[in-house]
């Protein structure tokens, strides 16, 4: 029996044996004894964000770039409320995290206390596990516990809410061998005979399409390795989701571009007319299907993911396989090859996605006198892309720019808040992104009214030195919101104006960091050399033409076949069902 | 603008979870949070060392709803096994009540006729009232309650529903 130690100790000492270097967090009453703990040890660092939220997305930034769990530490009460939306974030998106919350001591709960409020019950929905602790004797083993559920599986946050007189009260601390967990188990290696019927499926179809997505990047870099050589092997042509970008490097020339509500024209239409969607790593997201009875009408669709739930839950699927994406497209290549299975013909198919491809549906006008926001990210493409960099990006039209016109060519390289939508995720996943990796070019693509939702930050990067950089592309509007109000309501913009805005490069001053403003578009190119030269953090406000629109566009409850193109008429009113829509 | 529902099964699922604080919560929390229904839910633990309960949650939705209730329960930490008892095919399901009815005369007669025939048994009386234990299946127990409404039926309680698949093997 190893001697006693107090749950804080108890805490640290699991999370240094769990490998944890960095904590995400902010003190409050409630976690008094885990500070005080963190003060007295060496081994893990502690990284003071300026409100709970971002601490909770630089936990996702640190995780989504290194493929460790992000870890999080707050107070009771609004400690806890605060970082809700992160940890909901997080599990939209299957981020592993742990969160470490305080709670009034034992004898308190229930009675009201100050800054008490029911973790456990308000996180129930947006976790996918979570613990009270009750005895400091079973906090170690939770803590081991909850690690192996967020990293496990399908990745997710998990909570372990601690009240004070646990972390005070003392307990022998040993470090649990493997987990067996009584009923959590998930399913890692695909049903082989469902494996080898997805690959005859494949080996026969004349219209394939490998639809990838988040899941790869979960698997981890082998997965978007094994990814590339299904799509050698098939010859299929690849398009991926929001979360599943540079799983499938964008300079292949089997890339179809990003698909869906703001994908290209090829990728929505090479999915609508397949004969065989393989779904690797993705769930079906309403932002990809679009109108659901007109989705990939000639389809059979095979399924790969790691959750079960994913399955049928929005479009049936012909075939479905629970299991590690990454494990079962490395069986899936294993056993084309030993079935000697050939590189389909797949010429028709191509030649008409070419078809599709001559389009150019991601083209938009151009301006000399103003800058256009796609050109400003394709700008900051050319400058940065040898350098290989991380881009997060906070919600709405620049980051489905971001997202059309910045290509990616590697996995973990693209941090983004997808199923939640949380605007002000950027920054701070930013600088969580920057922590795990020192060295590399970390730029956030904002918006200027995102950007304020989680400005404070700013000082986070001050303090601890992180060289990342912001680009706001500023329209003075939050600009999705404005372009559904154009297509939808006959353009009353309603509230979506962003006025009274700070001047952002006084307000980087102010905080330390360097502020470069582009007004117009010679200035871009100098402007964005300006901005990388800098040891240190930069926040660059570019200011885009006001009222650009993102295009491609499939209207919300619309097919893939109903694609809005950047020179279609747009501005209008649409119907009651389509309004009802998000 | 009209909602628009589709037709609707009603399926009976027995589930084994670990017997922990908050599971109940969990579970009966996640149909809410994505609009499943509960028609009829029971716990009870099932271990001599109280590890594990089992609970039967009658629930009822489209057969693609009824395939998702079951994906999102199997996925859930302390669930051990989830088994569609519908799907599985013949099952026995039986509910208990107790039955409160007050009356005198021909009514108290009446109730005790009534009782005898649904095998009900007579848990507690006063010289104006009785309270039956009744057990069987839901129809069976509806339509006893029923009788009772002009007899002087005072309240109803009910366990909901606990089921098991017929045969030899466990689910």
């Amino acid at each position: 029996m190893s001697k006693e130690r107090s749950g804080a100790n108890i805490l640290i000492e699991a999370l240094g044996d769990l490998g944890v270097e960095l904590i995400f967090g902010y003190p409050g009453g409630a976690v008094l004894p885990i500070y005080d703990a963190l003060f007295q040890q060496k081994r893990i660092r502690h990284i003071l964000v300026r409100h709970e939220q971002a601490a909770t997305h630089a936990a996702e930034g640190y995780a989504r770039a290194t493929g460790k769990p992000g870890v999080v530490l707050v107070t009771s009460g609004p400690g806890a409320t605060n970082a809700v939306t992160g940890i909901t974030d997080a599990l939209m998106d299957s981020i592993p995290m742990v969160v470490i919350t305080g709670q009034v001591a034992t004898h308190l709960i229930g009675s009201d206390a100050f800054q008490e409020a029911d973790t456990v019950g308000i996180t129930r929905h947006c976790t996918k596990h979570n613990y009270l602790v009750k005895s400091p004797d079973r906090l170690g083993d939770i803590i081991h516990e909850a690690f192996h559920i967020a990293t496990t599986g399908r990745p997710g946050p998990v909570v372990v809410d601690i009240p004070k007189d646990v972390q005070v009260a003392t307990a022998p601390y040993k470090k649990p061998g493997t987990i067996q967990h009584p009923s959590y188990r998930p399913q890692v290696k695909g049903d082989t005979k469902l494996i080898e019927a997805a690959v005859e499926m494949l080996a026969a179809a004349e219209r394939p399409i490998l639809y990838t997505g988040g899941g790869i990047i979960n698997s981890g870099p082998a997965a978007s390795q094994i990814l590339r050589e299904l799509a050698r092997i098939t010859g299929a042509p690849v398009t991926s989701t929001l979360m599943g970008l540079g799983a499938y490097p964008a300079s292949g020339d089997q890339w179809l571009g990003m698909l869906g509500m703001h994908g290209t024209y090829e990728a929505n239409w090479t999915m609508n007319q397949a004969d065989l969607i393989l779904c690797l790593g993705a769930r079906f997201d309403d932002r990809v299907t679009g109108r659901l009875d007109a989705f990939a009408p000639h389809a059979k669709k095979i399924h790969v993911d790691i959750d079960r739930s994913s399955m049928n839950k929005t479009v049936r699927v012909d075939l479905g396989i629970v299991g590690d994406v990454g494990r079962v497209m490395e069986d899936m290549v294993k056993l084309w090859k030993a079935r000697q299975h050939p590189k389909p013909d797949l010429t028709k198919w191509w030649a008409q996605i070419d078809g599709w491809r001559a389009k150019k549906s991601l083209s938009y006008p151009t301006s000399t006198t103003e800058i256009m926001p796609q050109a400003a990210v394709r700008a900051l493409w050319e400058a940065t892309h040898l350098k290989n960099p991380i881009i997060t990006t906070e919600v709405g039209q620049h980051q489905m720019w971001a997202a059309q016109h910045f290509d990616f060519e590697s996995p973990n390289k693209w941090l983004t808040s997808g199923g939640l939508g949380t605007m002000g995720y950027g920054l701070p996943a930013a600088i969580g992104a920057q922590l795990g990796n020192p060295n590399a070019l970390v730029i956030d693509i904002a918006g200027e009214a995102s950007i304020q939702m989680n400005i404070q930050e700013l000082a986070t990067a001050t303090q601890y030195r992180l060289p990342v950089k912001i680009f706001i592309l500023n329209n003075e509007y939050m600009g999705m919101v404005r372009q559904w109000q154009e297509l939808t309501y006959s353009s009353r913009y309603s509230e979506s104006y962003s006025d009274a805005l700070p001047d952002f490069v006084k307000l980087g001053e102010a905080y330390g960091w360097k502020g470069i403003r582009i007004e117009t578009p010679d200035q871009l190119e100098a402007g964005i050399a300006e901005m990388i030269a800098h040891d240190g953090p930069v926040i660059v406000d570019c200011v885009v033409a006001k009222l650009a629109n993102c295009f491609p566009m499939i209207p919300s409850g619309a097919a893939h076949t109903d694609m809005i193109l950047a020179d279609d008429q747009v501005s209008g009113e649409l119907d009651d069902e389509a309004k009802a829509l998000v | 603008m009209h909602i628009k529902e589709g037709p609707k099964e009603r399926h009976t699922l027995s589930v084994t979870v670990t017997n922990e604080p908050g599971v109940l919560a969990r579970i009966a929390g996640m149909f809410t949070a994505r609009g499943y229904n509960i028609e009829s839910l029971t716990v009870a633990d099932i271990t001599e060392d109280d590890s594990i309960s089992r609970i039967t949650i009658v629930t009822a939705g489209t057969p693609a709803v009824i395939e998702q209730v079951v994906a999102q329960l199997d996925r859930m930490v302390p669930v051990h096994k989830v088994t569609d008892l519908t799907l599985l095919g013949d099952h026995v399901e039986r509910e208990l009540a107790l039955v409160k009815v007050a009356g005198t005369g021909d009514h108290r007669i009446e109730a005790l006729r009534l009782a005898e025939v649904f095998r009900a048994n007579v848990v507690d009386t006063t010289i104006s009232s009785f309270v039956f234990e009744v057990t069987g299946a839901s129809t069976k127990i509806d339509r006893f309650v029923e009788l009772m409404q002009d007899i002087g039926l005072v309240e109803v309680a009910r366990t909901g529903i606990v089921a098991m698949a017929r045969g030899k093997l466990a689910i």
